[in-house]
C-alpha cells in the first residue's frame, strides 16, 4: 500500500461535487485528502511522492452495485466473495452489495457477519450485504433487520423470492421505518408468472415456451408504491424492466411517494430476441423484453425516474446453464460488461458522464447511506480511471468471475477500467 | 455410437433444435414441450391432400387446448405456407399470447368458429389442465367446445373430422362424430407410418448425395 500518491492530468467526473474537469487528486493512507481541478496550479510534488498519470483518461468515483449475487456462503461452485469481488474491480466496482439468496439466508447476524468477515480476508472491494426481509426468504415472517442492519447491511429485499404476502410487505415497510433503510422489492406476482422463462408473447409462442406477462412485475410494483405510500416505509424497486413499472414509478416519485429504482444494462441494451436460439444465457428474472420497454427504460434513466443502474450479477456455474432453457437458471454475469454497456447510453446522447456516474456510484450511495460515490476530501480512496476509447471484445473466458453466462458474448464495448483503487489498494487492469 | 438419426421427444421446448447444433446424426423432433410436432403435421396435411386434393384455399379450424399443443403450433406453420386458412378455437384461457401475428383467427366461440370449415382438427385436452385453473371443468368444457354432430352441421357438408389421437371420447370429441364417415382418423394413423418412413428415406438420401 502507498501511503502517499498523486492521480494527475486526468479528466475527472464527480457529480457529489459537481466536477467535470482535468485535474488531480491526492490520496494519503487510503483515503482521499485533496482534489485540485485548476490545472494551472500543479502541486510540486517531492520525489517520494508516486505519481499515477492519467492523462488522456477519465477518473471516476468508485462504482457502486447495489444489486450483486456473490454466492457465497453455499454456491461456491457459481462464485465465491473473492472471485466476485476480484470482478467487480476489474468492472470498476469498489462497492457491492450482495442479495441474501445464499445457503444459508443471509437473515441474521451471524450470517452478515459471516459475508463481512470472509471479505475482510479474502475480498478485493468492499461489501455491503443485504439482508432477507423475512426469515429464510420465505415470505411468512420479519427477519431480524435491526439485528442485521447493526451487523452491516444496509437494506433488505428478499430478493428472487417476492414476498407475495401484501401483509407481510407492509410490515417490513412499516418495521425498516425504525432505521430508515429501503426495502428493496423484487416486483414478480409469481403466481402470475406460473414459472414462465421468457417474456410472453409471439416470440414465446414461437418457440413454445411459456411467458411472463410484463404485468407480472407491474402488479407488483403498483402494490409495493401503495404500501409505501401507506407505511410511509422506503421503497427500492429492483431491476425495472418494462414499460408499466416505469409509468407507475414515475407517476409515485410525482405524488412525492418515498420510492426509487434501479434497471440493469441488459434491460436496455437487448430484447427478448436474445433468447431466440434458446441461450440459457440470456434467460434472466425478470425476462428481457421488447423494444417499447427499452425505449421507456432509457427515457426513465433521462428523466430520473430510474436512480440507479445496478448489475445484478447473477453468476451461474456453465454446467447448470447447459440445460433445457425452462430447466436452467436465471441470470447473467454482469459486473465485467455493466460498464461498458452503460457507457453506449452516453455515447447515444441519452445520459451525460455526470448522469452515468451518478446512476452508478452517487445514487445508489445515497440510497443505501452509505458514504461512497464521492471524491470529496475525507472520503476512502475508492477511485475507478477509465480509458473511454479503448474498444474490447467481451470474452467471458476471460472474465474474473466464475460465472461466465453473458448473452453478450463477442461484443465489442467501448470504454473500459484500466485502474481501481479499493481498499488502499491499487488494481491495474490488463 | 455413430448413429444416422436421433429421434427426440423431450418434455422442453427446443432439445431438438440444441441437438442438431452439436450432432452429425439428422436430429427427427418428435415432439418437443409446447413447440412443434412437425411430422404430427405433415402426415395431418398428407391427409388433407389425400381427401381434398389439396390444401390450398380451405379453411382449417383447430379446436382445443392451443396453448399446450405442439401439434397446434406445427399445423399452423404448414398450413399457413400452404394456403389454408387457419382458425383457432378454444377459451381465451387455452390460446397462446401473440397468436394472431401468426395470421391465424381466433374464435372463443365453436359455432363461429367451424362455420363453413372444410377441415376441423381436434386436439387432445390433457384433463390435468381443469384445476389448474385453464377450465371450471370438463363438463363446462363439452357444453363449450365439444366436437358434437349438432356443431359439425355447421361445416361445409363434406368437412373432414381430424383428431392426432389418443381421444378422450366425449370430451374434445364425440364418438359419434370419431366414428362417422366425417372421419379420417384412422387415416391420419396409416398415413403417419408412411409419412414418418419417407422423413427417414429422405434424410438417408440426402445424406448420401451430400
Ligand atoms: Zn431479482
Amino acid at each position: 500500500m502507498l501511503k502517499q500518491f498523486f492521480i494527475k492530468n486526468g479528466h475527472i467526473v464527480d457529480p457529489s461535487q459537481g466536477i467535470n474537469s482535468t485535474g488531480e487528486i491526492f490520496i494519503e493512507n487510503g483515503k482521499i485528502k485533496s482534489v485540485k481541478v485548476s490545472k494551472s496550479q500543479s502541486v510540486k510534488d517531492s520525489d517520494t511522492k508516486k505519481v499515477i498519470d492519467a492523462e488522456g483518461l477519465y477518473v471516476f468515483p468508485g462504482f457502486v452495485d447495489m444489486h450483486t449475487h456473490l454466492r457465497e456462503p453455499g454456491f461456491q461452485h457459481k462464485e465465491t466473495i473473492r472471485t466476485g469481488t476480484l470482478a467487480a474491480i476489474k468492472g470498476g466496482f469498489t462497492s457491492v452489495c450482495p442479495m441474501p439468496n445464499t445457503n444459508p439466508v443471509n437473515d441474521n447476524e451471524a450470517v452478515t457477519e459471516f459475508i463481512l468477515r470472509k471479505n475482510y480476508s479474502e475480498g478485493s472491494c468492499y461489501i455491503f450485504p443485504i439482508g432477507a426481509v423475512t426469515k429464510g426468504q420465505r415470505g411468512e415472517e420479519l427477519a431480524e433487520m435491526w439485528m442485521m442492519k447493526k451487523a452491516g447491511c444496509v437494506a433488505f429485499s428478499d430478493d428472487g423470492m417476492p414476498v407475495m404476502n401484501s401483509l407481510i410487505m407492509r410490515r417490513a415497510l412499516g418495521y425498516s421505518k425504525i432505521f430508515d433503510v429501503p426495502i428493496i422489492s423484487h416486483c414478480e406476482d409469481i403466481n402470475l408468472s406460473d414459472k414462465g422463462v421468457m417474456n410472453e408473447g409471439k416470440l414465446s409462442t414461437l418457440l413454445g415456451l411459456k411467458g411472463v406477462p410484463c404485468a407480472s412485475e407491474d402488479i407488483m410494483v403498483a402494490r409495493d408504491i401503495m404500501l409505501s405510500e401507506l407505511t410511509g416505509g422506503r421503497l427500492h424497486i429492483a431491476h425495472v424492466s418494462t414499460k408499466g413499472s416505469v409509468r407507475l414509478i414515475r407517476d409515485a416519485k410525482e405524488r412525492g411517494i418515498r420510492v426509487t429504482a434501479e434497471t440493469c444494462p441488459h434491460y436496455f441494451s437487448i430484447t427478448e430476441a436474445a433468447v431466440k436460439d434458446y441461450n440459457t444465457n440470456a434467460k434472466v428474472n425478470p425476462p428481457l423484453r421488447r423494444d417499447e420497454d427499452i425505449e421507456a427504460i432509457k427515457e426513465a434513466l433521462k428523466d430520473g425516474t430510474i436512480d440507479v443502474i445496478a448489475t445484478d450479477h447473477a453468476p451461474h456455474h456453465t454446467d447448470e446453464k447447459m440445460l433445457e432453457f425452462d430447466r436452467a437458471p436465471s441470470g447473467i454475469s454482469g459486473l465485467e460488461t455493466a460498464l461498458g454497456l452503460s457507457l453506449r447510453l452516453v455515447e447515444e446522447g441519452i445520459l451525460t458522464i455526470e448522469g452515468l456516474i451518478g446512476k452508478i456510484s452517487l445514487n445508489p450511495s445515497k440510497i443505501l447511506g452509505l458514504e461512497k460515490g464521492t471524491l470529496k476530501a475525507g472520503a476512502d480512496a475508492d477511485i475507478t480511471i477509465v480509458d473511454m476509447k479503448k474498444e474490447h471484445k467481451v470474452e467471458a473466458e476471460r472474465f474474473e468471475s466464475m460465472g461466465k453466462n453473458t448473452p453478450f458474448e463477442g461484443w465489442v464495448l467501448k470504454g473500459r477500467t484500466v485502474m481501481t483503487i479499493c481498499k488502499g489498494n491499487i488494481f491495474e487492469i490488463s | 455410437m455413430g448413429a444416422d438419426f436421433v429421434v427426440i421427444r423431450h418434455a422442453s421446448a427446443g432439445v431438438p433444435y440444441c441437438l442438431s447444433k452439436i450432432l452429425k446424426a439428422s436430429v427427427i423432433n418428435a415432439g418437443d414441450g409446447a413447440n412443434e410436432h412437425p411430422t404430427q403435421a405433415l402426415l395431418d396435411m398428407f391427409t388433407i391432400k389425400s381427401s381434398k386434393g389439396g390444401i390450398e384455399g380451405l379453411t382449417v379450424a383447430i379446436i382445443g387446448d392451443i396453448a399446450h399443443s405442439r401439434v397446434a403450433r406445427s399445423n399452423i406453420y404448414g398450413l399457413i405456407k400452404l394456403g389454408a386458412k387457419v382458425r383457432l378455437i378454444g377459451p381465451p384461457t387455452l390460446i397462446p399470447s401473440g397468436i394472431k401475428e401468426f395470421g391465424v383467427e381466433v374464435f372463443n366461440s365453436i359455432e363461429d368458429g367451424i362455420h363453413d370449415a372444410d377441415v376441423i382438427i381436434t386436439l387432445r385436452l390433457q384433463l390435468e389442465r381443469q384445476g389448474k385453473g385453464f377450465l371450471p371443468s370438463v363438463n363446462e368444457y363439452f357444453h363449450l367446445y365439444t366436437l358434437t354432430s349438432r356443431r359439425l352441421k355447421l361445416a361445409k357438408d363434406d368437412v373432414i373430422v381430424m383428431h392426432p389421437g389418443p381421444l378422450n371420447r366425449g370430451v374434445e370429441i364425440t364418438s359419434k362424430v370419431a366414428d362417422s364417415s366425417h372421419s379420417v382418423i384412422l387415416e391420419q394413423v396409416t398415413n403417419g407410418i408412411a409419412v414418418r418412413m419417407a422423413v427417414l428415406y429422405l434424410l438417408t438420401g440426402a445424406r448420401e448425395n451430400a
